[in-house]
């Protein structure tokens, strides 16, 4: 990324053009964004990462310390030409991870609060409202303090509130967090029906790489205030290029060095892979890819290493087996494999990959 | 196991040597309260309660300590405001001054708003020469005499309910498209309503009971700013003990009521 160029930040853009610099006493959030009308971008990253305070800098609640956002060829903020727009003049609409219900206003005010805020006429304010509830399939709780709704209402209830005064962005921070794992799904669901509905850009923040999958039409991946990795959701799936990616995507991924078939692996190992590569490269496979044996195999594998069992967990129908060797590999084995193999923490085993299970991509 | 053995009410593990003190403490608050219960005269009491006096001063405290709230709550709503949320250099200084009426013994404060207000006041000269205006010894004096007293109970009970206000509502609102005025009217406001509540019983309280600011600045004029307290130490002066009684009875009533409301409806309401 090239800091100081205003490369992204083209007033003319329709849709949202941002480059956010946020400086903070040890923190440091440097991050490119642009979301075209109609596109769903799905901000993910780990906890601290700094995706909440890209979203409360686009929404105004905190100055940039350098950069720009552009919004519909509008500037909002822009510290160097001293421009800041405040929140209530950005029509920047945002679902807040616990979504701030007004608690002393009914479901109906709260979707109404905003139209009211620009001018609108009660009764018209209402009756707007009132639609967008029904849009949710919430009419019939329109007079419901938000203490007597459920999750699942409430985080429609405060889309609609978001979206009733007509933003040109819409920002989500971790719209399905606040959720129990059974009402997630659904509401997952029915998140991305109405966010297709949106016309504007819209910008989810999220830590969960199936909501991001599921919601976005493309990804931003942020780790301590930087973007390591942007795609499409596949694209993103496939060829994980940081620890924290492949671990949410459930990969091995090895960093090292490819000279024709073979990768040296960076810490240690060596892989052979099918296609042939040069350079610096990734090397993914899925765990399930990873066969387990109690002495050296014989067979087809041309990736055999010995290591130690460091630790298993079960996950649905398989068990993940955590391995310490050269490399370190995750491999999904079935319950039934870990009672032949008489899996422990501990014990030595033999790990297997075929070549051509093994992807790899260049670094960089 | 003994300890799951306790019956209930040891387990607090009390010395008893402070039960002596308790209970002496308890009598001391209790007592002056009972004699007062005592030795009320019962017989001619509704004689009493119905005479001019009584109703006068009891209708013109309630009206100035309303009158003495409602000015707090205009003026002392934004302070606590200010003390809350405003970024300045000076802000404990600030606050530290608005408390001052609280240790203040009111009599002083009954000096300083005459000094201030009084026909040779700072303020007062000007009020009375430019616009022929003069507050000491008028109903408007105990108003205003009430107010100094009180507002720093309403300051920091709304001040308090402000810090302990979630502010990420105002953010949701201002997302909204409101002005900070309408975030502060609509969403502020009716968030920190309960300690609005609760400032406004403890300063309407201490307002109905002011005394000694309330005499120096205002005068002890039936009818005119004879309140309840200051009509209790005028008839006891008089020598009509059973009138002053009464009249005590009467406030005794009155800030007992003030309790129970505080405590049910925002005490307890507010602490869940």
């Amino acid at each position: 990324m090239a800091h100081g160029e205003r490369h992204l930040s083209a007033p003319a853009a329709p849709g949202l053009a941002a480059h956010l610099v946020v400086e903070r006493d040890r923190f440091r959030l440097d991050v490119d964004l642009a979301v075209a009308p109609g596109q769903v971008v799905a901000l993910l990253g780990p906890n601290g990462a700094g995706k909440s305070t890209s979203l409360q800098t686009l929404a105004g609640l905190v100055p940039l310390s350098d950069g720009a956002v552009h919004l519909a060829g509008r500037c909002l903020d822009d510290p160097a030409a001293g421009t800041f727009v405040p929140a209530e003049q950005r029509g920047v609409g945002m679902v807040f991870q616990d979504y701030l219900l007004f608690p002393h206003l009914s479901a109906l005010e709260n979707v109404a609060f905003g139209l009211r805020a620009a001018g609108t006429p009660r009764r018209e304010a209402r009756a707007t409202a009132r639609t967008w509830l029904d849009r949710m399939g919430l009419a019939e709780l329109s007079a419901a303090r938000p203490g007597a709704l459920s999750g699942g209402q409430a985080q429609r209830v405060a889309l609609a509130r978001a979206l009733a005064p007509g933003p040109s962005l819409l920002l989500l921070d971790e719209p399905l967090a606040a959720l129990d794992a059974g009402t997630r799904m659904h509401v997952r669901s029915e998140l991305r029906r109405h966010l297709a509905d949106f016309d504007g850009c819209t910008l989810v923040v999220t830590h969960d790489p199936l909501d991001a999958m599921v919601l976005a039409d493309s990804l931003v991946v942020v780790e301590d205030g930087r973007i390591v990795q942007t795609g499409s959701p596949g694209q993103v799936a496939r060829a994980p290029r940081t620890d924290y990616v492949a671990r949410l995507v459930g990969l091995n991924l090895y960093r090292g060095r490819a000279q024709g078939h073979d990768v040296a692996v960076d810490g240690g190992g060596l892989l052979v892979v099918a296609e042939q590569a040069a350079g610096p490269v990734f090397v993914t496979f899925p765990p399930s890819a990873v066969a387990l044996h109690r002495t050296r195999p014989e067979g087809s594998a041309r990736n055999t290493w010995p290591g130690r069992v460091a630790g298993l967990e079960q996950h649905a129908a398989t068990v993940r087996v955590r391995l310490d060797g050269a490399p370190p590999v995750l491999a999904d084995v079935t319950t039934a494999a870990v009672a032949d193999l008489d899996l422990t923490v501990g014990a030595s085993v033999w790990a297997s990959v075929k070549a051509t299970e093994a992807h790899v991509y260049p670094d960089g | 196991m003994r300890g799951s053995r306790r019956r209930p009410g040891r387990g607090t593990g009390l010395p008893r040597v402070l039960l002596v003190p308790a209970g002496l403490g308890l009598a001391f608050l209790v007592l002056p309260l009972v004699a007062l219960v005592v030795r009320a005269p019962w017989r001619t009491l509704p004689e009493l309660l119905l005479t001019a006096q009584t109703g006068q001063a009891l209708r013109l405290s309630l009206l100035c300590a309303t009158a003495a709230t409602g000015l707090c709550l205009v003026l002392g709503v934004p302070l606590a405001w200010v003390l809350a949320r405003a970024q300045f250099p000076g802000r404990r200084l600030l606050r530290a001054l608005v408390t001052v009426p609280l240790v203040l013994p009111p009599v002083v404060g009954g000096v300083a708003l005459l000094l201030l207000l009084g026909r040779r006041g700072l303020l007062g000269q000007v009020l009375d020469e430019r616009f022929g205006v003069t507050l000491p010894f008028t109903t408007a004096a105990v108003v205003i005499a009430e107010a100094f007293v009180a507002m720093p109970f309403l300051v920091i009970a709304v001040e308090g309910a402000l810090r302990g206000a979630d502010r990420r509502y105002e953010d949701a609102a201002a997302t909204l498209g409101a002005s900070r005025f309408l975030v502060f009217r609509r969403v502020t406001l009716p968030l920190i309503a309960p300690g609005v509540a609760a400032g406004s019983v403890l300063c309407f309280a201490r307002a109905l009971g002011e005394f000694g600011a309330t005499i120096t600045f205002a005068g002890s004029f039936p009818g005119v700013t004879q309140t309840m307290p200051i009509a209790v130490y005028a008839t006891l002066e008089s020598g009509d003990a059973d009138g002053a009684i009464v009249l005590s009875l009467v406030l005794l009533a009155v800030s007992v009521t003030v309790l129970v409301s505080l405590r049910d409806r925002w005490l307890t309401g507010s602490a869940t």
